[in-house]
């Protein structure tokens, strides 16, 4: 089986599931109880809140555990907005979003928010001077995905960040959901107020996630009840799945630091030979785009038969994003760079994990051109 | 020193059974259930047939199933989104003064947003009155929030009682069935409920999953946008392990329920029995009657909580001053405060006990003779 679809969802590490069943077994307490199993569930979630937030070079107070990024992307728009409605009603963004801000936003345009969304470039990034224009004295937010899920272009956030610092009053949100522990990030470097991330793309276990929300910086909640997480997110903590996030950054980011360049290494090779092939136009810019995501069309073959082909051979890769992959619409990403949309409609995505091979970069390859091979002859038999 | 946990309306460990269905699904159906090929496809199977028994075990249909991240996400977005999709027809909402903080923080959200609430009374064995209910409801009340069973006292509402109340309004009921489901069978149609909430880590589930059966044909205003999971009501990856573990905590808790009820209420008996052989002075909140089988809540004259739960907790008991969730601090339970008054000596030396999961009869009469040792010591003058 070869896995390429790490964008989607990855496989959690061994150790993380252990992790997760030996806190469920062990310290099942509710972290809020006086007693001294609940005292223990506490003192777990707090020592994954101190090493989570060495990994990520932040605070531990800046990190809000949520059920993942959808819900950590909806916290920072949504909290944001109602929080700062009376400094203004304009937001910025992008055309490529993913569908957890876009439809946040749209919601927003629904009760007086204006909001602009940058065009990208072929290359699937925003124009900085196109951003310094669209700012006005009524804009509170800037909210931008560092690296896009279906191409994987990066955003020059850390020059989004300088401009922003001249506006103290603008937040700052990146969606760093496919970003983390492949495209580094310093968020207080950067200039950011808030950043999402979820677990279970970096081999941790889904329902898991946080939003970083900068020391000083007060958003509205969106769930309220037993005000866990200093009152900005209710609800009795997944105390077994906050260790295993934990442990799946841990992890993730020491193969960050070892096997990066393996994953730069079969990213390119496969480029390298998808190069060769007529049919196929690579959408991933070579320059500023993550490692682990490559994204093409094969002309006049439609991704989901592509994807079904692949996977007679035990290859898994996607079409486009898997939250709007149930919807027959075509990538907004792709149109939003330019992409013609017949080609669009052939998008097939690649995502790497640090676990996959050059071996296996080849093999995808040779399934790749017999599918090509293949397919094309029954479409020829069938114009035939 | 055998630790005792009787701490379960708090949370509740993991059935063996339950890790089991989750390991198998975190190793091996880890796939993106939105995800076309198989191993999504596996993904979301499993999640389909989790549906179905969650459906069944309530008496509703698949699609009246939303999956959300636990019981409070569940009140929050039965709640608001109730509030937002009919504020037209009108803005008042009621509910009473002994709801879980996810409905109580939220209801006064919503007084921040120009609502308005009505928080009913409860009597001193905290049930609310259908007379004072049929008085609260006026033309423009478009939801009334209920509990099943409260989390502090057990109490049990007249739910069917409630819902025959409403039939001739066009208000909305929801109940937060948090601590009653997993405990009472319950059918959302024999008793006219339109929206409830549920948690699977109060019956022996994982943290963070939990549903909200809303009847079909009701709007609801999503909390969250993104994606097209739970049919755009509640987008995000699916929690599939959770969902599968959850799954077969039902299906363990269907198993024998009237068993359990039977062996927690002798457990109640049996505790009540032993403090009055050894003639400590002690009061039930609540009653034994219209009362969750797990949940007891006794006051000790002259004893106060927190040493209470100090002395409990040394010699290996974990029990509870009421609601787990006022995170860490023993703020006056606002239960009791809406049963006995604020002025109440109960407010300050009730502990709840709460059954399950590995709780013997041996267990409980240990846990009756340190009560009974502790609460002479602290009242001894």
């Amino acid at each position: 089986m070869i896995y390429f679809d790490n964008s989607a969802t990855t496989k959690p590490y061994k150790e993380v599931i252990e992790s997760f069943v030996k806190v469920s077994n062990d310290y099942f307490a509710n972290p809020s109880s006086l007693h001294k199993l609940g005292g223990q569930a506490e003192g777990l979630i707090n020592q994954a809140r101190n090493q989570l937030a060495q990994l990520l070079n932040i605070k531990p107070r800046e990190i809000y555990f949520t059920s993942g990024g959808t819900e950590s992307n909806n916290l920072a728009i949504k909290g944001s907005a109602m929080m700062y409605k009376n400094r203004g009603n304009h937001i910025i963004s992008t055309t490529i979003e993913h569908p957890s801000i876009r439809e946040s936003l749209e919601q927003l345009k629904g009760q007086g928010f204006e909001i602009t969304y940058l065009p990208v470039t072929s290359e699937g990034r925003i124009n900085i001077k196109e951003l310094k224009e669209s700012i006005r004295e009524e804009t509170i937010l800037v909210s931008m995905i560092h690296v896009n899920n279906e191409v994987g272009s990066i955003q020059p956030i850390r020059e989004v960040g300088e401009i922003l610092k001249k506006y103290p009053k603008i937040l700052f949100h990146v969606d760093h959901v496919q970003g983390v522990t492949k495209v580094p990030l310093d968020f207080h470097e950067c200039g950011i107020d808030l950043c999402s991330i979820s677990a279970h793309k970096f081999h941790g276990l889904k329902g898991n996630g946080l939003l970083f929300i900068r020391e000083g910086l007060r958003i509205s909640p969106l769930l309220t009840g037993g005000n866990q997480e200093w009152t900005i997110r209710s609800g009795t903590e997944n105390v077994a799945g906050i260790v295993a996030m934990a442990k799946a950054l841990r992890l993730s980011t020491e193969k960050m630091e070892k096997e990066l360049p393996n994953v730069v290494n079969v990213k390119k090779i496969i480029i390298e030979e998808l190069k060769k092939e007529n049919e196929i136009i690579i959408h991933t810019p070579f320059e500023n785009s993550a490692p682990h995501i490559l994204n093409f069309s094969i002309k006049g073959f439609k991704s989901e038969v592509v994807v079904h082909a692949l996977e007679e051979s035990n290859i898994f890769v996607s079409t486009t994003s898997a939250c709007s992959s149930k919807i027959k619409t075509v990538s907004h990403t792709l149109l939003g760079m330019g992409v013609d949309e017949e080609i669009a409609k052939s998008a097939i995505r690649i995502s790497l994990s640090f676990e996959n091979t050059d071996v296996e970069a080849r093999k995808v390859i040779k399934a790749l051109q017999q599918t090509i091979q293949k397919l094309g002859r029954t479409m020829i038999n069938n114009e035939v | 020193m055998e630790k005792i946990y009787v701490d379960h309306a708090a949370t509740s460990p993991i059935h063996p059974s339950v890790a089991e269905v989750m390991l198998e699904v975190m190793k091996n159906t880890f796939g993106n259930p939105s995800s076309i090929h198989s191993y999504g496809r596996q993904a979301r199977r499993v999640i389909d047939e989790s549906r179905v028994i969650f459906a069944n075990s309530i008496g509703a249909k698949p699609t009246e199933v939303i999956m959300t991240s636990g019981g409070t996400e569940a009140d929050n977005f039965a709640i608001v989104g109730i509030a937002e999709s009919y504020q037209h027809q009108g803005k008042h909402v009621i509910t009473s003064q002994i709801e879980h903080h996810a409905v109580l923080h939220t209801c006064q959200q919503l007084e921040k947003r120009g609502y308005e609430v009505t928080y009913l009374a409860v009597d001193e064995n905290g049930q609310v009155s259908l007379s004072e209910l049929k008085a609260a409801l006026r033309d423009d009340t478009i939801l009334v929030s209920i509990m099943y069973g409260n989390n502090e006292v057990g109490t049990i509402q007249p739910i069917k009682e409630i819902a025959e109340v409403l039939k001739e309004s066009k208000a909305f009921f929801h109940t937060d069935a948090v601590q009653a489901y997993g405990i009472i069978p319950i059918d959302v149609n024999d008793l006219g409920i339109d929206l409830m909430s549920v948690s699977a880590h109060k019956l022996n589930g994982p943290k963070g999953i939990g549903y909200l059966y809303a009847r079909e044909g009701v709007l609801l205003a999503p909390r969250f946008f993104g994606g097209e999971q739970e049919r755009k009501r509640r987008p995000g990856t699916e929690n599939v392990a959770a969902i599968a573990g959850f799954k077969q905590a039902v299906l363990i808790a269907q198993e024998n329920t009237l068993e359990k009820q039977k062996q927690y209420i002798n457990f109640k008996n049996m505790f009540i029995k032993h403090l009055e052989e050894s003639s400590v002075l002690f009061h039930q909140n609540g009653s034994l009657e219209n009362s969750l089988p797990h949940v007891l809540n006794l006051s000790f004259p002259g004893t106060d909580v927190e040493a209470m739960l100090v002395n409990l907790d040394l010699v290996g008991i974990a029990a509870s001053s009421g609601s787990a969730c006022t995170a860490g601090s023993i703020d006056p339970s606002h239960v009791l405060v809406a049963m006995h008054g604020k002025d109440s000596e109960r407010i300050r030396n009730s502990i709840r006990f709460s059954f399950g999961l590995y709780n013997t009869e041996s267990q409980i009469i240990h846990i009756a003779n340190e009560v009974a040792k502790i609460v002479k010591r602290l009242t001894k003058v």
